[in-house]
């Protein structure tokens, strides 16, 4: 079975599962870490980052295909894919201005921070390495976006509960979050072999 | 003011490494650490494009309009990823694909960036250059840490030599994600807790 033949709804799930963007991919680790200490917060920036992964695949897609390929621009790649996010994402905040202005209220302070956030790259260089059709890519985009959501809100929860445990010295902060973490990716492991998609 | 040379290298590969004090460029340090020739291949590549993009934007300091600052870091920071990448894919093809999309990744590595923003907006070319070059060489000491820990306990080898003279059994964990987690999380423990003992001890005087 090629790759183009696999169901989109199992990249989907396996995206959000078994390939995880944080947890086995690690990608998106610097604003994972640094907004992950209140949950609310980082509900918003999971839900913002998903929605851009989203667009950014979807135009990244018809970028490479019709505007890459055919002008044999490949070593050129990424800085027109940074250029392509950069202006994505400030079409997204402006449109979101306009017509959803409480969305923007909610998610507008994330916006900017997604640009340099290494997930969104991430996925689109995934999406090209695996060749993956343009329905693919866009179910590839939700599920990777959903895969972060869950990360961020699940350390964001633990952190939440232990905001006051009392912590041997210099573990708190980012210490401690890596631990969190590596236990969550030794859960996500059993989901392994579920689903393959590369 | 400007530092001296000793303070810069000082600075960047114990006292404010990127990785272990700043907790930047986590994502790299993390997806190529299973093995240590890749972590090598991935650490001199970040060298590089650190030294050189702090140099050119240190050159270019002057001129670029503060507004704009941004894009203009993250386009030259680009141009010499493609270097990079051109380079791995042409010499050694099976380490890039072992690394992927991390290579292009660089370009978002947080480790670049915050040098331009920091160091090489407000500094002479010279000390940009070396400021990048130690803080490269900072993180690729870190990511030779990890991976011989992984490889070692993981395969069983270094650099893919087979060091398992005993025979002890190979630990799979070692090789998978969340080793990579506890491993960094233990590093970054051990180092602030060093340095927030050094800070405790210092106003009495006493010595650690």
């Amino acid at each position: 079975m090629t790759i183009q033949q696999i169901n989109p709804l199992v990249i989907f799930f396996a995206s959000i599962l078994t390939s995880n963007m944080i947890l086995s991919n690690f990608l998106g680790m610097c604003s994972y870490l640094s907004v992950s200490s209140e949950f609310k917060t980082a509900s918003g920036l999971g839900k913002a980052v998903t929605l851009v992964m989203v667009f950014t695949t979807a135009i990244n897609y018809l970028v490479y295909r019709y505007v890459i390929e055919p002008l044999d621009l490949v070593y050129l790649q990424y800085i027109i894919f940074i250029m392509v996010i950069a202006a994505l994402v400030q079409i997204i905040e402006m449109v979101m201005d306009r017509f959803l202005p409480d969305l923007h209220i909610k998610l507008g302070i994330f916006l900017p921070l997604i640009t340099v956030n290494c997930a969104i790259l991430g996925i689109t260089l995934f999406m090209v390495i695996r060749q993956y059709t343009f329905v693919q890519s866009i179910f590839f985009g939700i599920g990777s976006g959903v895969g972060w959501w869950l990360a961020i809100i699940a350390l964001a929860a633990i952190r939440e509960k232990m905001a006051k445990t009392k912590l041997p010295r210099g573990l708190e902060g980012p210490g401690i979050s890596f631990i969190i973490t590596g236990i969550m990716a030794l859960a996500f492991i059993g989901f392994s072999g579920i689903f393959t998609i590369s | 003011m400007n530092e001296s040379i000793k303070q810069v290298i000082a600075r960047n590969t114990w006292k404010e490494n990127q990785v272990l004090r700043q907790i930047l460029g986590i994502c790299s340090s993390l997806a190529v650490t299973n093995l240590m020739f890749n972590s090598l291949i991935m650490g001199l590549g970040l060298t590089f494009t650190t030294a050189l993009s702090s140099l050119t934007l240190s050159f270019m300091r002057n001129w670029i309009p503060h507004r704009i600052r941004m894009i203009v870091q993250t386009l030259v920071i680009a141009a010499y990823v493609i270097l990079v990448d051109i380079f791995i894919k042409a010499t050694l093809p099976d380490i890039s694909k072992a690394l992927g999309p991390y290579v292009g990744l660089i370009i978002t590595n947080c480790i670049i960036m915050g040098r331009a923003e920091a160091y090489a907006q407000k500094n002479p070319p010279l000390l940009s250059m070396l400021d990048g070059l130690f803080a490269g060489i900072g993180y690729t000491a870190v990511l030779l840490i990890i991976s011989f820990i992984r490889e070692l306990l993981g395969f069983g080898t270094l650099f893919g030599f087979n060091v398992n003279f005993i025979g002890f059994e190979t630990w799979t964990i070692m090789v998978m994600p969340p080793a990579a987690f506890f491993i960094i999380g233990s590093l970054i423990w051990f180092t602030s807790n060093r340095a927030a003992a050094k800070a405790s001890t210092k106003p009495g005087g006493k010595k650690p």
